[in-house]
């Protein structure tokens, strides 16, 4: 699975960094994007569609294998 | 309060002053999401009101059919003539994205963790001062004293001029919202205090966010001192009466629920979760926008000049995006809510809020676990901008 961040549509809500940490980074103005590829590790698909379900931007997309 | 008339078309003659609106609007929200989705009315300067989630969203995410120029409410003839606006929320692109630039650093994420230390002590030293009455007011004599002085904090003014913050604040936003006299002279105490605070800035630079922005340039030009005092202005406003307004409906919510506060009590890990869905349920702030250019939203006509009621609350209840919308869900796990607002306007001091919040709630349950309204009757709501408990007496148990 990836998780994607849509750079271009984040507001910068840090929904997802509350949800899934480890999968996001974040700016010093406080925007988010997805880490490296965007490849969710096991265990952490749940966190990583949590967090895009609660993006008010609707800005991260979720590829499942 | 404001004098208001008595409703009987919503769909064409709304008040949002009405009182029984300011107590209870979401009954009124669901019938004009069903029957008249983008209400009409020309009380309080003349606005209309979308309720539907999708129209906000849509509206919020179109800054240039929909100006930040005008937010409040309710406009008064004859504001301000002294050229301080509130940027960047009074603003559109291309000031917009530069104002925004120069405060957003001091509320990302790692940046508000520096105040939950202070934070922390705050709210338990508030519950030391009542907790042996028995009782207090969730509302004046907690979530009230929070956010003050997490501001104050924050731009490095003196903790405890907070109570005239509270004052000037209210005075600004919500008893001077229908009153002219009432908002031009807090309004003038606020910016008196501002202009001092910038100009010791001036002569005495310190590590603080006052002089931060000071000292910040845009095209290789220092930011004018209106610009660096409209923007004082806006983090001392917005951070106020907003949030001491989340912090109370929460309190208010679980005063009357035993069972969703039973479960944040037996696991605090849910009180993020929680946090999200009372923002969601009570959502405090709404704000307007004035339209560009004769223009269409959903086959409304609207014309250039007229003003729309951001209801990012009304948003929240919508069915169409929230199941059970009308009930609190403690757990709802997926929850798009717009309280903060969306679009490039998104609360710039959400991070700093939500963390309040959390903190506030955190320490209350766990020093006072078991607790329920004095009188169901006596608790207060403020609204208009921004809708929240102003008093709200609860027992301890
Ligand atoms: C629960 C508490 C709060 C709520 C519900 C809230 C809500 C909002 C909303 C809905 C907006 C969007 C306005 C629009 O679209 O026109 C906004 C903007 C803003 N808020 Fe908050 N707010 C809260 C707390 C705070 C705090 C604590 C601060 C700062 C200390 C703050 C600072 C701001 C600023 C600077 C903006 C303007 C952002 C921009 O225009 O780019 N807010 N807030």
């Amino acid at each position: 699975m990836k998780m994607i961040i849509n750079t271009e549509l984040c507001q910068g809500h840090n929904r997802c960094y509350a949800l899934a940490p480890d999968l996001v980074d974040i700016d010093d103005l406080g925007y988010a994007s997805h880490k490296g590829d965007g490849t969710v590790p096991p265990g952490r698909e749940e966190a990583a569609r949590l967090a895009a379900d609660n993006c008010p931007e609707e800005a991260i997309t979720i590829i499942e294998d | 309060m404001a004098h208001t008339e008595p409703v009987e078309d919503w769909c064409r003659d709304y008040d949002i002053f009405d009182p029984g609106y300011i107590r209870d609007p979401f009954p009124i929200w669901d019938r004009l999401r069903d029957e008249c989705p983008i209400a009409h009315s020309d009380r309080w300067g003349g606005s209309w009101l979308p309720t539907r989630y999708s129209d906000i969203h849509a509206i919020a995410h179109d800054p240039t059919r929909f100006s930040s120029d005008e937010i409040t409410v309710a406009p008064l003839e004859g504001g301000p003539a002294d050229g301080v606006k509130a940027p960047p929320i009074t603003s559109d692109p291309p000031e917009h994205t530069w104002a925004r630039r120069l405060i957003l650093p001091a509320f990302a994420p790692r940046a508000v963790e520096a105040y939950r230390d202070y934070t922390v002590a705050l709210c338990g030293e508030l519950i030391d001062g009542f907790i042996d009455r028995g009782r207090a007011d969730a509302a004046s004599d907690y979530a009230q004293q929070i956010p003050p002085r997490v501001i104050a904090h924050l731009l490095g003014v003196p903790p405890e001029m907070s109570d005239e913050f509270t004052e000037w604040v209210r005075g600004v936003l919500e008893l001077g919202l229908t009153d002219p006299d009432i908002r031009m002279k807090y309004r003038a105490i606020l910016m008196d205090f501002l202009w001092a605070q910038v100009n010791d800035r001036k002569a005495n630079p310190r590590d603080d966010l006052i002089t931060r922005l000071l000292q910040s340039e845009v095209d290789g030009q220092p930011v004018p001192d209106t610009h660096v005092v409209g923007t004082c202005n806006l983090i001392l406003i917005a951070g106020i009466d907003t949030t001491w307004s989340s912090i109370g409906a929460a309190l208010w919510h679980l005063a009357r629920n035993p069972s969703d506060r039973a479960r944040l009590v037996a696991d605090p890990g849910l009180i993020p979760t929680a946090v999200e869905e009372l923002l969601r349920a009570y959502s405090p702030v709404t704000m307007a926008r004035v339209v560009t250019a004769d223009t269409e939203v959903n086959g409304c006509p609207m014309k250039k000049g007229d003003r729309v009621l951001m209801s990012f609350p009304a948003a929240n209840r919508d069915p169409e995006v929230f199941p059970d919308a009308d009930r609190v869900v403690i757990d709802r796990a997926r929850n798009r809510h717009v309280a903060f607002g969306v679009g490039i306007h998104r609360c710039a001091g959400s991070n700093l809020a939500r963390m309040e919040m959390q903190i506030a709630l955190e320490t209350w349950l766990d020093r006072i676990p078991e607790f329920e309204l004095a009188d169901p009757e006596s608790v207060t709501w403020a609204g208009g901008q921004v809708r929240g408990p102003r008093e709200c007496e609860v027992v301890f148990r």
